[in-house]
């Protein structure tokens, strides 16, 4: 019966009551909509990483990563890359030669990563040959293709079939150059990659440098789901023994950070909009408590204890915030879901989104744990913002309150 | 048999400049099945006498037991439960739950009671019947004439089985078929129940049905009589 009365007590001055309720269910719907975007957003940088710049797993020399040296590579890597296919959930694995060059055009030089791919067997691990806005994919040229970046062709004013001449060193550490004729030309949206990463094949780069057959610096791995991630990675572990196997995690901390610090973003931007729509519950039910001293009065007069009154106040100003809570929450899901199809547009600011790595274009993602605590978030605001009307209700001295007219 | 025995009551409020001794000295006894009402001008003290009955205001100093215990010495919690198993309460603006229909209303003191539901509603059903509204029981207060809510309002107070029933001004909203038509069902249940009624009132037409009128006048019983009705 207490619920009963909380709840038709919401109702008996609707205006104020909607108007809380709406500024409720807009702050909330804020929140779920920041939430699901920032969320989408930290998503497809990371499933950007992955599938273009990273893949799931790499295996490397120990300590390749951190001196790139060209003699740190893994003698067994094509003979490990066989192997490692068979292992369930992989669906791709390839080995690459990676070494730093410096690549000139006619005009300019600057330095790069080159990286010399199985072209057959790297698209089944990343997708930049997907990523393409000119040429071919290691195809069409002759002798000798690279692809590489749009800002990179920018900056070398490269266009398809420039020849560029990459200088590197070999595994004698003797200084050695071929030319490369530009195949095709790609962008991933990420400049500072698309600047500094360059393709050949990995045939062409051995042939230059003297490299033994069946040698690469990196593996890379693609699997099905990341939710199989750990049980791959062990497995490949088990293959790979005394070489470096990393996740995308751990080789690339800042992006398991972003969806950490993206989350406890969002939730302090939550608890913002909640602490301010906290002030607008708390006069809402100090309104009340005032408005009905009397009723109370009689409440207590006929024998309704502290404990229950307490619990009457704290039901009303619960019920109101969820009430709200749950209509932004709903719209707030609604919206979300919509924009997980039809993605929002930041075109506008694209060039700025891109520099850091993000799309112009968002699909949002929402966590429905979120939802489950931004409910719970709400009815503890709401159980807060009744603690002092109800004290104050407590206040009252029935015989004082009866007077009232 | 005595229900309520009153002793030496005393009601002080104190003011910034001036004390005022509402309630000043007052002893009595209440049997079980009185019909009483206590009169008095405006400001004689008959209120605040009868909140002190009712464990409403606590008074200065003096005693009030019902049935034995002394009400004033019990805790704040005790006081409430006490309340709402003993005594019943009519007040002049009725001051039903607005939100509840008259059926909840009269059924919310016996929830308070932790009575079972099936008890409740029929209890209930019984009691609105007994005031001549049952045919409402659906009613929102809003929705019910001031004679009706009152009637809401004694089945309200009856609904706890209480040792007796205080009502403050009871018909002072209400005009004179309402009034006679109320008196007319206090008087009957007075009767049926052997409920003690206790009045606070200057309306003629109480005291002509009450069998007991203590006359207050600066917190002091000035007249107690009796009557055979």
């Amino acid at each position: 019966m207490l619920f009963s009365i909380s709840w038709r007590n919401i109702w008996r001055n609707k205006v104020r009551s909607l108007v809380i309720i709406f500024s409720i269910a807009l702050g909330i719907f804020a929140g779920v909509a920041a939430t699901a975007f920032m969320k989408g957003l930290a998503e497809q940088r990371i499933q950007k990483v992955i599938k273009t710049e990273l893949s799931y797993i790499q295996i490397h020399k120990e300590g390749f990563r951190q001196n790139s040296d060209f003699k740190g590579y893994m003698p067994d890597a094509t003979q490990l890359v066989s192997e490692i296919r068979k292992i369930p959930n992989v669906i791709g694995a390839t080995e690459r030669i990676v070494v730093q060059a410096m690549a000139a055009t006619a005009e300019t030089a600057t330095g790069v990563l080159v990286s010399g791919v199985d072209f057959e067997n790297e698209p089944k691990v990343t997708n930049l040959s997907e990523k393409l806005i000119e040429g071919e994919y290691l195809k069409g040229i002759k002798k000798n293709p690279v692809v590489i970046g749009k800002k990179l062709a920018e900056k070398l004013n490269a266009k398809i079939r420039t020849r560029i001449v990459i200088t590197l060193q070999d595994t004698a550490n003797n200084v050695v150059s071929g030319l490369f004729r530009v195949s095709g030309i790609y962008t991933t949206n990420n400049n500072m990659y698309d600047e500094s990463h360059v393709f050949v094949k990995a045939a062409d780069i051995r042939s230059l440098t003297e490299l033994p057959e069946g040698a690469a610096h990196e593996i890379a791995i693609n699997i099905d789901d990341n939710e199989n991630l750990p049980l791959v990675e062990e497995s490949i572990k088990k293959l790979a023994t005394g070489y470096e196997v990393l996740d995308w995690k751990s080789l690339r901390p800042e992006m398991n950070y972003l969806t950490e610090a993206m989350d406890l973003y969002m939730y302090i931007f939550i608890i913002i909009i909640l602490l301010a729509l906290l002030f607008g519950i708390i006069n809402t039910m100090l309104m009340v408590v005032m408005e009905r001293t009397k009723e109370i009065g009689m409440l207590m007069a006929i024998g309704m204890n502290k404990m229950r009154i307490f619990f009457m106040i704290i039901l009303e100003s619960t019920l109101l915030s969820l009430t709200g809570g749950v209509v932004g929450i709903i719209i707030g899901a609604l919206f979300s879901k919509w924009k997980s199809v039809e993605p929002i547009d930041l075109s506008m600011w694209a060039q700025g989104y891109e520099q850091l790595g993000y799309d112009a274009y968002v699909y949002m993602s929402l966590d429905p744990m979120m939802l489950v605590n931004i409910t719970i978030m709400v009815i503890f605001t709401g159980v807060i913002a009744a603690l002092y009307p109800a004290y104050k209700a407590l206040k009252n001295d029935p015989a004082d309150a009866l007077r009232m007219e | 048999m005595n229900v309520i025995e009153i002793k030496d009551l005393v009601k002080i409020y104190n003011s910034s400049e001036v004390q005022v001794k509402a309630v000043n000295g007052i002893t009595i006894n209440f049997e079980e099945g009185e019909f009483t009402a206590v009169v008095g001008p405006s400001g004689s003290g008959k209120t605040t006498f009868l909140n002190m009955l009712g464990g409403l205001d606590r008074p200065t100093s003096g005693s009030v037991k019902i049935g034995g215990i002394n009400v004033w010495d019990l805790s704040s919690r005790k006081l409430i439960d006490f309340r709402m198993n003993n005594i019943g309460f009519v007040f002049q603006s009725y001051n039903l739950i607005p939100v509840l229909t008259a059926g909840e209303n009269v059924e919310f003191i016996m929830h308070l009671q932790g009575r079972p539901k099936k008890e409740r509603e029929q209890r209930t059903k019984e009691l609105l019947e007994t005031v001549g509204i049952g045919d409402r029981i659906k009613s929102r207060p809003a929705k019910l004439s001031g004679g009706q809510q009152q009637r809401v309002a004694v089945a309200r107070a009856l609904a706890s089985k209480p040792e007796f029933i205080l009502a403050d001004e009871p018909t002072a909203n209400l005009d004179s078929t309402a009034t006679s038509g109320l008196l007319e069902l206090m008087s009957q249940m007075n009767k049926k129940y052997n409920t003690t009624f206790i009045f606070a009132t200057h309306d003629q037409r109480v005291m002509d049905k009450a069998r007991r009128i203590i006359t207050i006048d600066d917190g002091k019983i000035i007249k107690d009589e009796r009557f055979e009705r």
